[in-house]
């Protein structure tokens, strides 16, 4: 019997959708899986966790302690969590909380940990990740007393697998740390699809030429229920934020659906979108190397197609 | 102020990489600064050319990467020291262990700075390995940065395009993401007074540390591009339609 603990993300006391593929890693023949939560009313999430398999929600919390502002802190609390029901395996999203947290977890416990994984294999410890961004695939095998691995958002197809759900409340002696506190969060426009989860994304290139013109970008991707993102070019040339940045030194993305408008297809870039299951092209040059290496193409300016494709979307 | 960067010798991003046997790639490619470290080295340089001392590189890597270290000095780095190992993958445990050896050897810092990742195994944790070998704070995915009564105080990025300010006492590291700053050009001159900075090289063995490398690199698997496009054609209301049509019926990415 392998016990398993997920590090569960929540936002507004709601499990985010992107956990249900790591929840699904975690499934395995005999496994009883733990969900640990800390920040986020147990009892409300509950049915959604039952539904992935997960059989104990570890609620954790700091003995006064604010784990959210101490991520030194929250580490501490989720090692004794670990010790204390005795799972030897941790999984997370691979989400910049996730990475961050886990690498925490890992160097005090001086154990193995790999990100950014496309797969797990629990029962012999390997995980397949992209090395050089995404133009090879690696296997790794990791000997550590834990097992510790960060999935990609999207990599692993959600299954359910119901289970009933009890809920545990757990204190950590943590005691306190002030080498590091997260003193604010900066929010932003609210209520965005977050990148690196998003199912379905609309990114645009250098020709877009301004903000606003962004504009039909989010429309686009409205219609879909989708997030919107940018080569670097167009945002160093500051017509999009660096959070939306997709590609080698941006966010890495992996949606059902990626639509490039007027991206011109550099390794670069591809190494942030590379893992969609659908890549769509939208460029005037029918020439553009992007063409060679996706799955669909149309040749034409991206300010007459974008704008009839929402409205065909809308029908 | 005494600065620590590290600074890691990959491929260029732009190179293709062909797998060799079962877990090598050729490596008679183009290598240089991994580009997240060019942000770290850059704050460095900064931070060091308001408050005076010296930025000391460290890098771990095979002979050469000497070539990357060189280039590194002349973007303002005082010196390095180069650890050799005949390994371009390594264990980010080890890693981190060579690099908390040669810092407490060579005497310790105000701050270290360091790239989020490297592009190659991207393996994302050993700044955070560092840190706690030093029993230091760390801050990764750092798009901001500043100094002030001995404090640090970062921007890091999360989700959703948050951000979380941080601050941490000194010392720390900071592993810097892209948009911390815009890195330098190095210029001629720079680029020859590179050449007499001093570098010391260092053999991993002469070190006396021991490793654990318990991250074993089992396969390495090339990953083909897709075939060609399908080129939907027609008018654009035709064409749109279309795709609308397969990415909904065929494809079943949209609804
Ligand atoms: C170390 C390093 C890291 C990098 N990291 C990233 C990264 O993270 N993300 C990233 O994206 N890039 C990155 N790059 C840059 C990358 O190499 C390319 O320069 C960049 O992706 C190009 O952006 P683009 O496609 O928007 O612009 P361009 O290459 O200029 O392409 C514009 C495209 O738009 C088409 N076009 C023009 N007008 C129209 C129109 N009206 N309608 C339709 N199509 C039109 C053109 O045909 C062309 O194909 C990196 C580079 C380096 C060296």
């Amino acid at each position: 019997m392998t016990k398993v603990a997920v590090l569960i993300e929540t936002t507004d006391n709601e499990v985010k959708a992107a956990n249900f593929g790591v929840l699904t890693a975690a499934h395995g023949d005999g496994h009883e899986i733990y969900a640990f939560l800390t920040g986020a009313d147990a009892e409300g999430c509950k049915a959604v966790l039952g539904k992935y398999g997960v059989g104990a929600i570890i609620s954790i919390e700091g003995d006064g302690a604010d784990l959210q502002a101490k991520p030194d802190l929250k580490a501490k609390a989720i090692i004794a969590a670990m010790k204390e029901y005795e799972t030897s395996v941790l999984l997370a999203l691979s989400s910049s909380e996730g990475r961050d947290i886990l690498a925490r977890v890992a160097a005090s416990l001086k154990v193995p940990l790999a990100t950014d994984c496309l797969s797990v294999d629990i029962s012999s410890s390997t995980v397949r990740k992209p090395y050089f961004s995404g133009k090879t695939i690696a296997t790794l095998k990791m000997n550590g007393a834990y097992f510790l691995s960060a999935i990609r958002p999207n990599a692993v197809e959600p299954a359910e697998a119901p289970a009933e759900a009890a809920v545990i409340s757990f204190t950590a002696v943590v005691g306190d740390y002030d080498g590091l506190v997260v003193k604010e969060i900066k929010q932003s426009s609210s209520g965005k699809v977050d990148l690196s989860e998003a199912n379905v994304i609309v990114s645009g290139g250098r020709p877009i030429g301004s903000e606003e013109n962004f504009k039909i970008l989010e429309e686009c991707a409205d219609a879909m229920g989708g997030a919107v993102g940018a080569s670097r070019v167009s945002v160093d040339e500051g017509y999009a934020p660096h959070s939306i940045q997709v590609g080698q030194t941006g966010k890495i993305v992996n949606p059902r659906l990626y639509i490039a408008c007027g991206i011109s297809g550099s390794v670069q870039h591809f190494a942030g979108m590379k893992t969609s299951k659908v890549i769509v092209a939208i460029n005037s040059d029918k020439d553009a190397p992007i063409f060679n290496k996706c799955d669909y193409g149309i040749v034409g300016d991206i300010f007459e197609v974008v704008p009839a494709l929402t409205a065909e979307l809308a029908k | 102020m005494k600065v620590f960067v590290c600074v890691k010798n990959v491929p260029d991003t732009a190179a293709n990489i062909r797998v060799v046997g079962e877990n090598s790639f050729d490596e008679s490619i183009k290598f240089l600064i991994n580009p997240y470290d060019e942000y770290a080295i850059e704050e460095a340089a900064r931070l060091v050319e308001k408050e005076g001392g010296e930025v000391v590189l460290v890098t771990v890597g095979k002979e050469s990467a000497i070539k990357t270290v060189r280039s590194a000095l002349a973007l303002g780095s005082h010196r390095a020291i180069l650890v050799t190992t005949d390994k371009q993958f390594l264990d980010s445990a080890d890693t981190a262990a060579i690099l908390q050896k040669v810092m407490e050897d060579d005497g310790p810092a105000d701050i270290i700075f360091a790239g989020k990742q490297a592009v190659d195994s991207e393996a994302m944790q050993t700044a955070y390995r560092l840190a706690e070998g030093l029993n230091i704070p760390i801050a990764s995915d750092v798009t901001e940065f500043s100094v002030a009564n001995d404090k640090v105080s970062v921007e890091r990025e999360i989700g959703g395009g948050e951000r979380e300010i941080i601050e941490m006492t000194m010392p720390c590291v900071v592993a810097a993401s892209k948009g911390l700053n815009e890195p330098r050009y190095p210029k001629l001159p720079d680029v020859m007074k590179a050449k007499k900075k001093e570098v010391k090289q260092i053999a991993l063995a002469d070190l006396g540390l021991t490793l654990t490398s318990e991250t074993k690199l089992v396969t390495l698997e090339q990953v083909p591009d897709r075939s060609g496009a399908k080129i939907i054609g027609g008018s654009v209301s035709g064409g749109v339609a279309e795709l609308v049509k397969i990415l909904r019926e065929d494809e079943k990415v949209i609804s």
